[in-house]
């Protein structure tokens, strides 16, 4: 199993400072997006889209609670996962992997690199939609702001570069 | 020999093609296929279109039909049988007799093949299942030796197929309740083995304890893996012993005994792994690929990197060199 690498702490730190509303917004934003351009995640969720998802990066102050009431996607920005019905938690790399499809999910599991608790119904049927969807964040988020994706594009290809972190589809696997 | 590759997902299937597969397996999103997990499988139309892709790749696609039908339910078993061959499927792999009966009179173009799950581990059975219902190959169950795998080759005509990595099942396939006991749902009707509604990982004080269907199953330490959610795979104490009395965690890998397997006569290579995500199919496909190459070439087997890959992080020849306790 690689090493995942750590968002290094005083970036860490940085982001407490950043008001949670706004942050809820984007990411609620980038969300239904997402769902707009693939709408096979929410199909293959099926009885869990009524769950709510915390995604916990353990390198982060913060949880991400994904919940889609009336089938729209809703994310809020939390300090930990209270009221969610399930929680997937590990580093930001190794959740961005899974993501790209760059690792495996269960490998990940069973090395403790992620750690499950809760519905493990919910967390699996999320996962398993996720790996199906073929995300590219990168992309999405520069679809986000259109005229900010060359210099985006930019900077996720020198963090991907720096630090190995997969934040563009796996190649390979298309 | 023939790579048959697992496919939980479209994005799968395309992996598994990618990498190198000549067949991939999948199933129906409903309790007819032995991987009905959230979240997992195929629409009809997602079938049809994954068809098109693979054999515009060259590869083929078997589908999964391989529970034993509920009793007064058989029609949605009977439709999955419809649909696949609708879909353009290579064949299905069918476990129960009665079904078999079905699609031999009601689609008898559709090449059929012995599911795994029907636990047919001698020639006898095997040529009595190719006589009554057509069947061109059959999936071996993971209790054979190498020596009885070409004892079966020497008897029959049917192909054979044998698994070469990931999951192992103690039990002689379709016949297992252990989950059933546990959790009321089995992987022979529900097509689930431990449904992850029944799941559940506690953290208590430092131990990582895991329960299915509210039974304890095992519990670890700080550092250990997690454990793997089968009773099969459970530790328990017997007799004053504690160890894992049904099975170890640990995954099959016989890259090694690739040249015997096909010494005695083994058409296809089976990879275990329809609930795993795409980068492991494409890792896992890449490297049985690369090995049977190798072997079609003459060459010494490469030696993978799958042990992170593996259930428990170990691997075993299974019972292919008869190690069992």
């Amino acid at each position: 199993m690689p090493e995942f690498f750590a968002i290094p702490k005083p970036f860490a730190q940085a982001l407490r400072l950043l008001p949670n509303p706004p942050l809820s917004l984007m990411l609620t934003q980038l969300t239904r997006g997402i769902l707009r351009r693939h709408p096979g995640i929410v199909s293959r969720l099926g009885d869990q889209a009524g769950k709510s998802f915390a995604l916990a990066p353990t390198d982060l102050p913060l949880v991400l609670v994904l919940s889609l009431p009336g089938g729209v996607a809703k994310v809020k920005v939390q300090r930990d996962g209270k009221g969610a019905d399930c929680m997937i938690s590990g580093k930001l790399s190794a959740l961005l992997g899974l993501v790209h499809g760059a690792v495996d999910g269960d490998a990940l599991f069973f090395s403790r690199d992620l750690v499950i608790e809760g519905d493990t119904e919910a967390a699996l049927a999320l996962r398993n939609a996720v790996d199906d969807a073929e995300l590219d964040l990168a992309e999405e988020i520069t679809r986000l702001a259109p005229p900010l994706a060359p210099m985006l594009k930019r900077l996720v290809a020198a963090a991907e570069r720096r630090t190995g972190v997969a934040l563009h589809r796996a190649g390979g696997v298309l | 020999m023939e790579l048959v590759c697992p496919a939980g997902t479209p994005a799968a299937l395309r992996a598994a093609v990618e990498a190198g597969a000549h067949a991939v397996y999948c199933g129906f999103a409903d309790e007819t296929n032995a991987r009905n997990f959230p979240g997992l499988n195929f629409s009809r139309a997602e079938l049809t279109d994954s068809i098109r892709y693979a054999h515009q790749h060259g590869a083929k696609v078997l589908v999964a039909i391989n529970t034993f039908p509920r009793a007064g339910a058989q029609d949605l078993w009977h439709r999955a049988v419809a649909d696949a061959e609708r879909a353009g499927a290579d064949a299905v792999i069918l476990a129960d007799v009665g079904l078999l009966a079905y699609a031999t009179k009601n689609h008898p173009n559709l090449r059929r093949h012995l599911s795994v799950q029907a636990a047919a581990a001698n020639a006898d059975v095997i040529n009595f299942y190719a006589a009554e219902f057509g069947i061109k190959r059959v999936v071996l169950p993971r209790v054979l030796t190498v020596a009885e795998i070409a004892a079966i080759n020497k008897e029959t005509e049917v192909e054979t197929e044998v698994f070469v990595f990931g999951g192992l099942c103690v039990m002689a396939e379709g016949r297992c309740s252990l989950s059933s006991y546990a959790t009321g749902k089995s992987p022979n009707m529900n097509g689930v083995c431990s449904p992850a509604s029944h799941v559940v990982y506690d953290q208590e004080g430092p131990d990582l304890v895991a329960r299915l269907g509210g039974f304890t199953i095992h519990r670890v330490g700080k550092t250990d893996p997690t454990p793997y959610p089968t009773l099969c795979k459970g530790c328990f104490t017997s007799k004053g012993e504690t160890g894992h009395v049904f099975d170890d965690p640990a995954s099959l890998n016989a890259t090694d005994l690739l040249p015997q397997l096909a010494k005695a006569g083994v058409t296809a290579l089976k990879i275990e792994g329809r609930q795993r995500s795409r980068a492991y199919v494409a890792q896992v496909v890449r490297s049985f690929r690369d090995a049977v190459d190798a072997l079609a070439a003459g060459k010494p087997m490469p030696t993978g990197a799958l042990a992170a890959l593996s259930e428990g992080q170990a691997m075993t020849t299974g019972a292919y060199a008869k190690k069992w306790r």
